[in-house]
């Protein structure tokens, strides 16, 4: 015993003695900047080590994906004619004589000084040549359209030039907006309402003056975030200052590159198959829209299209188009006319058919565009029309077996590029950069089979962080998302949910805790909720809710929290305000839903417009039954509508407007925004009004 | 550009290294209790990256206390600081009823407009009466009231531009326009130090993205010639179009942009400039017109204006100013215009009251005495933290100066010492800066007296001294100087 402790404490002495050894010896002695080392460069040194092991390791380089040969081909042919035509220099500072420049870098050598001012004229000759296009397009007549002006609160009644109207422009599902004149004192919740915000006023101003890091977060803030997080039954919850920025900020938050997302593809896939046949035959009808597509989409090549078809159009053939498509190597939309497509005939390159005239007889041999072909294209009047659709003109028929044919073939994911999902959730998804696939509009079938491949394909997808992006209430077509199938879809696939509430939030559900209690669905089997609070809950911002670890992650990785200044607090207050009224008033909800169901009943036998939504959406969204072919003729059409019915019987309603970056194909419709505040004459006057306004509009039906 | 002294920047990197060591040692018996415990969630990938999250287990949950400090009244001189207890090491902080009232150097209240207002306020909660709180409705649908309409002319005028589009958000305001104005095909040269908004915006446009050094014209010039001549990459024809951006004054270093520069390199070579005004609207110029008024530059001249409404304004919001043809475009592309609810009216209406009150024509002479104070209240400041040794950015005239720390452990020091003397700082460390250079930023106001500012001097020159930050010799005091300051006042 003795001797093994003898040994111990000779080791352990002896160690000392080494490791004291060390730090005495001269070098470790040293002294920097009249500072004593000491022992530290021990240390230091054995950071040095780590740090130059750390170094040395390797980073993961993603596999470049080799680039088609053609285009490869193309590509260097380029770089190569390029490189002798112009070699250019290192750019100089231009301020100084340029001679003077030059003979300062090449003081001995005088050609290469001589070289040098030339290389120097020749880029200020290419900067002199360059002209940019203007800021912006040239301004059309129709993008002047001005709005309606209010010259009082949006709530159910409005005052727009002097004259009282029913107002079904403002998502204020539960009628907290408005000026009690208007509503002659028979709703009293936004009474209170409104003085919680004066109160929050007086006390903390307007503006919070900076970001919740740094002295933006006002008690009202964290209270807010406890309430909402308390009404929906969620841990914690999180406040952005902008509806739209919440979306576009929590998804990058969560999404980096290569993670999967799979988002809503929204075709007309919900129509009875006679209406689709309908509206298949009326894009034929009138004009289709075909597109040839290859991998390197670019506009220019469009703009090239776009300049051939419309310019010299009679005299542009296929050919031309193509040697077009194939020179510029572009995606290009061509939007053509039947007449135009008559002229034109089918269109077949290469032994391909790319596009196919409705009127000429079906090619007798051609070949289909597959997404390994390069260049690849498609044409397909209606993407993915569906398979049991009826056809009654068996011209009509061919051509769109073809496109069947093509679709069945050519399922190409960079096709399917027509989002449902509204801009904000367009745009953060772009930002995550991560890979999106979208499958139909509340098509359950359609998620299942797009979750399988991507969990068949992919196999490294069980590392791969992988979300389903949906919104409860389509903003783009008032549709409600079937959450529980979802929910379903998800555990089998081990997919997380992103669920924007923002049109759901204090409509849906017993006591309007939103979709998830209308589904019956526990908030927390929903990974990220989010929702703007524009809505119901009549204020500004947006919230997102779950559980902590998400919450906690987004206060300092989402753009839209840590660089922005946060909510006012007097609309802290409102919500807070807001959700109190939510949870005391069950008869907003109640009487909200009356509202709806007497909308849809008098909406419903309207002969030129068809319900899109849901019967329990607040959204009603009317679109036409027979479209005029085009986006555009459809908006005017409604537009039209929309100001008859503001004119002649003061009721104001809007149409759903795109702008040019959405990429959502949905038709366009006129958006009734359902108020609990509207009175039940309200109700019929606004649908007696339509009816009366698409009868003289559109005489067509009747 | 900032250059760190020698035995800091080795200091620094030491520091980080330890914490990283440390942070990963941690890391280390972390996952060996997860996999202890074990994860009810298979088949899932973890929501949050292993790094990111890294970050902020380790190192912003320690000093976590410095941000995000909640207070209970309007973000004016003063403000009461609600005091924050924890009982895990800083991993959650928990509210208490103890309010400190402390100095306000971090807020941007540029001109004092945050607390309620003689002539603003009464004016907002009439237009609450009026319009309510909100609009539920996107302005091209039923959101667009008379309010909305004055405050664009009212902008428009105030920033010497034919007209205005207004957004409910700043940071929307860049990141929803930008991809309206340009997109694929189009060059974005963008200064290196821009707001992340203009960041996100720029990456959501599809345009090529190019930077060039901080506020350096000469590098602007260079890559702007080598970009020109090159052409875009791949295929080498010209560019469609390219937007230089810059911002006014650049809020994590309180410099001011090198506009008149910028803009002639920019008329030369034909390109459009694109200013983002955020901090210096309101804040700097005669008569608080922002950096174009200061610098002299006629505002035909910048293609595009981008300001915000949230700091010498005290109100939220955003804008654009620009020709008519450009805002008329906005209003028919723009996603912000047409899909996001528009401003809410109290505080459309506080924009406008405060931009009367600047121009002189509530029929006082406020706003021009406040513009002045922030003036004379920014060069005090900013010369006197010089002269106490501070390292301290940015260039006279600008409200914001940020004074550099550098060593991490010095960040929350600096913080939580100040705030012992009731003086409320914003520290900056990663990821608003770059890992090495973590600052303190002061924001002063019009609302700032001479007291005030002088009791912050105290503060900072002893919790300066106490953490060692003053990097620089002190001046000897000219008590003469001084003394003739204090006749003035």
């Amino acid at each position: 015993m003795d001797s093994t402790v003898s040994i111990l404490a000779n080791v352990v002495g002896a160690t000392s003695n080494w490791v004291r050894s060390v730090f005495e010896f001269q070098f470790a002695r040293a002294v920097i900047f009249e500072v004593n080392i000491g022992g530290h460069l021990f240390v230091e040194g054995l950071l040095l080590i780590v740090i130059l092991f750390l170094l040395s390791q390797k980073s993961y380089k993603p596999p470049k994906r080799p680039l088609t040969k053609k285009i490869y081909f193309i590509c260097i042919k380029m770089r190569v004619s390029k490189i002798m035509l112009r070699p250019l220099p290192q750019p100089l500072v231009c301020n100084e004589s340029k001679e003077n420049k030059c003979k300062e870098k090449f003081p001995s050598d005088f050609n290469r000084a001589d070289e040098c001012v030339q290389d120097f004229q020749e880029i200020d000759e290419l900067c002199e040549e360059w002209a940019p296009e203007p800021l912006i397009p040239s301004i059309t007549d129709d993008m002047k359209r001005e709005p309606p002006v209010l010259e009082s609160a949006a709530g159910p009644h409005t005052i727009v030039k002097g004259k009282d109207v029913v107002n079904f422009t403002s998502a204020n599902y539960l009628g907290l907006l408005g000026s009690q004149e208007l509503l002659n004192g028979t709703f009293t919740s936004n009474v209170e309402w409104q003085e919680t915000c004066t109160t929050a006023l007086e006390k903390y101003g307007v503006g919070s003056c900076g970001p919740r890091g740094f002295y933006g977060t006002i008690d009202v803030h964290l209270d807010c975030e406890a309430r909402i997080a308390k009404f929906l039954g969620t841990p914690d919850s999180i406040l952005y200052s902008y509806g739209l920025s919440t979306m576009f900020s929590a998804i990058p938050a969560f999404c980096k590159k290569g993670d999967v997302v799979s988002n809503l593809y929204i075709e007309n896939e919900n129509l009875p198959s006679t209406e689709r046949t309908k509206k298949f035959t009326n894009a034929l009808g009138h004009s289709s829209i075909f597109c040839v597509c290859t991998r390197f989409d670019n506009s220019l090549g469009f703009l090239l299209l776009q300049r051939l078809l419309c310019l010299e159009k009679a005299n542009v053939s296929w050919d031309e188009i193509l040697y077009t498509a194939k020179c510029e190597r572009q995606l290009a939309y061509v939007n053509l006319g039947t007449s135009e497509l008559d002229r034109l005939g089918h269109g077949i390159w290469d032994g391909r058919l790319i596009a196919a005239s409705p009127n000429a007889p079906p090619p007798k041999t051609f070949m289909v565009a597959t997404p390994n072909d390069e260049p690849q294209y498609i044409g397909v009047p209606f993407a993915n029309v569906g398979t049991d659709v009826k056809i009654n003109n068996p011209e009509i028929a061919t051509c769109h077996q073809i496109s069947l044919l093509l679709t069945l073939f050519c399922n190409l994911p960079f096709s399917c590029r027509d989002e449902g999902v509204h801009w904000g959730i367009q745009n953060g998804l772009q930002l995550s950069r991560s890979t999106i696939i979208y499958f139909k509009h509340n098509n359950m079938e359609s998620l299942r089979n797009t979750l399988e491949k991507v969990t068949q394909e992919n196999k490294q997808a069980r590392k791969l962080r992988r979300y389903i992006v949906v919104e409860a209430v389509y903003q783009n077509s008032g549709k409600i998302a079937p959450l529980d199938e979802i929910i379903k879809l998800k555990e089998k696939y081990r997919f997380r949910v992103l669920l924007d509430e923002s049109n759901s939030i204090g409509v849906l559900g017993s006591s309007g805790r939103g979709l998830t209690e209308h589904c019956k669905v526990p908030s927390d089997k929903i990974d990220i909720i989010t929702a703007a609070m524009g809505h119901a809950l009549a204020t500004e911002g947006g919230f997102c809710t779950g559980n902590a670890r998400v919450i906690e992650h987004q206060r300092l990785s989402s753009s839209g929290y840590v660089f922005s200044a946060s909510l006012p607090p007097y609309l802290a207050s409102a919500t807070i305000k807001a959700i109190d009224i939510v949870e005391e008033k069950p008869e907003l909800l109640v009487k909200l839903r009356q509202n709806i169901a007497l909308l849809t009943k008098g909406l419903s036998d309207i002969k030129s417009l068809e319900i899109v939504n849901d019967p329990l959406s607040p959204i009603i969204f009317l679109a036409l039954k027979q479209s005029t072919g085009s986006s555009k003729g459809d908006l005017q059409v409604l537009e039209d509508i929309a100001d008859h019915v503001l004119k002649e019987d003061g009721v104001f309603i809007v149409t759903s407007k795109r702008s040019t970056l959405d990429k959502c194909k949905l038709p366009i419709g006129i958006r009734l925004f359902v108020s609990a505040a509207h009175s039940e004459a309200d109700l019929v006057k606004a649908s007696e009004s339509l009816k009366r306004a698409t009868a003289s509009l559109l005489p067509a039906y009747d | 550009m900032i250059t760190i002294p020698y035995l800091t920047a080795l200091t620094t990197y030491f520091s980080y290294g330890l914490l990283f060591a440390f942070g990963q040692f941690r890391e280390f018996f972390r996952k060996i209790f997860d996999w202890w415990r074990g994860s009810n969630l298979q088949g899932y990938a973890p929501i949050c990256l292993g790094l990111e999250d890294f970050y902020i287990r380790r190192l912003y949950l320690r000093i976590q206390d410095c941000f995000g400090r909640p207070i209970c009244s309007p973000p004016d001189a003063w403000f009461d600081v609600v005091e924050r207890v924890s009982n895990d090491n800083n991993k959650t902080l928990k509210r208490t009823t103890q309010v400190s009232r402390c100095l306000n150097l971090g807020s941007y209240n540029y001109l004092g407009f945050a607390a309620s207002d003689e002539y603003c306020t009464p004016r907002v909660i009439e237009s609450l009466k009026k319009y309510s709180a909100s609009t539920c409705s996107a302005r091209v649908d039923g959101g667009t009231t008379s309010i909305h309409m004055e405050l664009e002319e009212c902008v428009a005028n105030f920033v010497g531009k034919p007209a205005a589009i207004v957004t409910g958000m700043g940071y929307v305001t860049n990141s929803a326009i930008l991809p309206v104005l340009i997109g694929k095909g189009g060059l974005i040269i963008s200064d290196s130090l821009n707001h992340n908004s203009i960041v996100n915006g720029a990456r959501g446009s599809g345009a090529t993205i190019r930077v060039f050094q901080h506020n350096t014209p000469s590098h602007l010039e260079k890559v702007l010639r080598e970009l020109i001549a090159e052409g875009q990459p791949r295929t080498h024809r010209p560019w469609k179009k390219i937007i230089v951006i810059v911002e006014g004054i650049y809020s994590m270093e309180g410099e001011l942009c090198q506009l008149p520069e910028i803009v002639a390199i920019c008329k030369k070579y034909k390109v459009y400039v694109y200013l983002d005004e955020a901090h210096s609207i309101g804040a700097v110029g005669k008569t608080g017109r922002g950096v174009c008024e200061l610098l002299g530059v006629d505002t035909a001249d910048v293609d595009i204006m981008m300001g915000t409404f949230t700091k010498s304004f005290g109100s939220c919001g955003g804008y654009i100013a620009g020709s008519k043809e450009l805002i008329e475009y906005l209003k028919y592309s723009c996603p912000a215009h047409l899909y996001a609810t528009s401003i809410s009216p109290p505080a459309a209406q506080q924009i406008i009251s405060a931009i009367k009150v600047i121009l002189g024509e509530d029929g006082t002479s406020r706003g021009a005495q406040k513009l002045a104070r922030i003036r004379e209240n920014s060069n005090f400041f900013r010369s006197e933290l010089q002269k106490m040794g501070f390292e301290v950015l940015g260039d006279n005239d600008s409200p914001v100066m940020p004074i550099m720390i550098y060593n991490p452990a010095k960040i929350p020091a600096f913080s939580r010492e100040c705030l012992k003397h009731n003086v409320a700082v914003v520290i900056v460390g990663f990821p608003a800066t770059p890992l090495l250079l973590a600052r303190a930023r002061i924001c002063i106001s019009a609302a700032h007296s001479r007291e005030d500012l002088n009791k912050a001097l105290e503060v900072f020159s002893e919790v300066g001294d106490l953490t060692g930050i003053k990097y620089f010799p002190a001046e000897p005091q000219k008590q003469q100087v001084e003394e003739n300051r204090v006749k003035l006042e």
